[in-house]
């Protein structure tokens, strides 16, 4: 009985004192930022957010998702800013009043990716004509479809610039696997597919196997990431001032320099470009 | 087998210079875990309890729907604890969405149901056994449940131990509430699913075998503790 009784009692204790240091660890100053998986696979937040914290005290706590995902996020109310790679999304995403302003920040670009023994023999610098072979010869061809930046940018490059309805036109070549970057690669390295990588995570992506890249350089592969503040008159909760100051620091000289420093084997992964109002 | 070798290598590397990273990562996993089973069991092994000794309306189908519920998926809780704890949803003016309060609460409902069926099912057998020995005695139904809770000291332990394997080995539920945010809700699963996902394999493996050392160690713990307890 007594023997009961002192159990739960130190039950009590210990679940007051486990709630109570996670209270603790909330207090400090910081903002919650939902972003893509690109720049937390990618590193460059583990990169850049200490820099920031150590001037400005702010903590930041990033949230790595899709972009569809992390402007469904910003959407409840549950992040402060949102920095993603979706143009067209971010642009209906302050349509409906849910972002004070988009502001573009640094670009990169896609790279599409295969075996090197590039069955559907695509390698060059047209992605259009690279994707109609992979069709044409119903190569594996590993989709992200998860409403991510990439995803899009991917459907928007078989529409818009191959001339193909893939939804239509998809067949078992075609795998949608729902899944981010670092998932996609790893399936198309496993089974020697093709796959449309954002240039930053492939470089750092530890599980290349066979592949390599394919195709790169045509300027429809431009990838360019926008940060948005959520809108604090629809979400009251958002830390508007703090959330700001991170925006600013991300688009002022220091911080556009800090981003170009960050490089992986030499090779620079994300371009500043916040000076470009066209972007 | 070399993805293997290396993955042994970097784990006892790992484990032997305390990687600070680590260990925070390590902390928090105990924490949550901890704290979520141990909730999950002061509020589960009551029920469990009581669901033994009371005869009431309605009492198998709640026996049914814990045994059921040991399938829970994770990441069914984790989205129902996610649309709760959202700004948008009922509860989200307490602001915990993406903390490891989340993870705990996430947690503990996934572990609450093993607390309350395995500790029915022990406390259903001594409730045959002993039950008119205590009703005789003068003891009331409710004095019952506390007797009964502690001369099935063994498996209470046992629920304890499955509660919190349960919710150390999950990743699913508290990926969505917690948010996988470094430093701050990153646990051991959640960053051996991050690994994975950069193409780290041996480093995430590493990370499986520091969780498996890990949670054999507390199970040790708890059955090395628990023996004292039940072998007097």
């Amino acid at each position: 009985m007594l023997l009961i009784r002192k159990t739960s009692l130190a039950l009590v204790g210990a679940i007051g004192v486990a709630l109570l240091s996670a209270q603790v660890v909330a207090q400090e100053k910081s903002i919650v930022v939902a972003s893509t998986t690109s720049t937390q696979d990618s590193g460059l937040f583990e990169y850049l957010l200490p820099i920031f914290q150590q001037k400005s005290g702010i903590a930041v706590k990033v949230i790595a998702q899709g972009t569809g995902q992390a402007l469904d996020t910003g959407r409840r109310g549950d992040a402060d800013v949102v920095f993603v790679h979706a143009k067209s999304a971010e642009e209906k995403f302050l349509a409906e009043g849910q972002g004070v302003k988009r502001n573009p920040v640094m670009y990169n670009d896609f790279v599409l990716v295969g075996p090197k023994s590039d069955p559907a023999g695509i390698k060059g610098n047209d992605i259009a004509a690279a994707l109609k072979s992979i069709k044409e010869k119903q190569a594996p061809f590993v989709s992200r479809g998860d409403r991510s930046g990439t995803h899009i940018a991917e459907l928007a490059l078989w529409n818009r610039d191959a001339g193909i309805d893939i939804d239509k036109d998809k067949g078992g070549w075609y795998k949608s696997i729902g899944q981010g970057m670092g998932a996609a690669l790893n399936m198309a390295s496993a089974s020697n597919a093709y796959v449309l990588s954002d240039r930053g995570t492939w470089l750092s992506f530890k599980n290349k196997g066979d592949l390599q890249i394919l195709v790169e350089g045509d300027k429809r592969l431009f990838n360019q990431y926008g940060v948005i503040l959520v809108n604090p008159e629809k979400h009251p909760t958002v830390r508007k001032d703090l959330g700001q100051e991170f925006i600013d620091w991300l688009l002022s000289p220091e911080g556009q320099k800090a981003i170009a420093n960050y490089k992986i084997n030499g090779e620079q992964l994300f371009y500043p470009n916040a000076d470009d109002p066209n972007a | 087998m070399n993805d293997f070798a290396i993955a042994f290598t970097t784990a006892f590397d790992l484990i032997g210079r305390l990687d600070p990273q680590l260990r925070g990562i390590v902390g928090l996993s105990m924490a949550v875990s901890l704290s979520a089973s141990l909730l999950a069991f002061a509020m589960g092994a009551p029920l469990g309890s009581a669901l033994s000794v009371y005869r009431f309306p309605g009492r198998s189908a709640l026996i049914v729907i814990a045994n059921a519920l040991l399938g829970l998926p994770p990441v069914v809780v984790g989205l129902v604890v996610y649309l709760l704890l959202s700004r948008s949803g009922p509860l989200g003016s307490f602001g915990i969405l993406f903390t490891p309060t989340a993870m705990v609460i996430a947690q503990s409902l996934l572990a609450l149901p093993i607390v309350v069926a395995l500790v029915h099912r022990t406390t259903a057998g001594l409730w045959a056994t002993y039950g008119d020995l205590l009703l005789n005695d003068g003891a009331t139904r409710f004095r019952s449940l506390w007797s009964l809770m502690n001369i099935g000291r063994d498996g209470m332990l046992t629920a304890f131990l499955a509660a919190f394997g349960r919710a150390i080995a999950e990743v699913g539920a508290i990926i969505i509430v917690g948010g996988n945010i470094q430093g701050y809700t990153r646990t051991m699963t959640t960053a051996i699913a991050l690994e994975t996902s950069k193409g780290d394999l041996p480093l995430a493996l590493a990370l499986g075998i520091v969780l498996i050392v890990l949670s054999m160690t507390v199970s040790g713990v708890g059955l090395y503790f628990g023996r004292g307890l039940t072998s007097r």
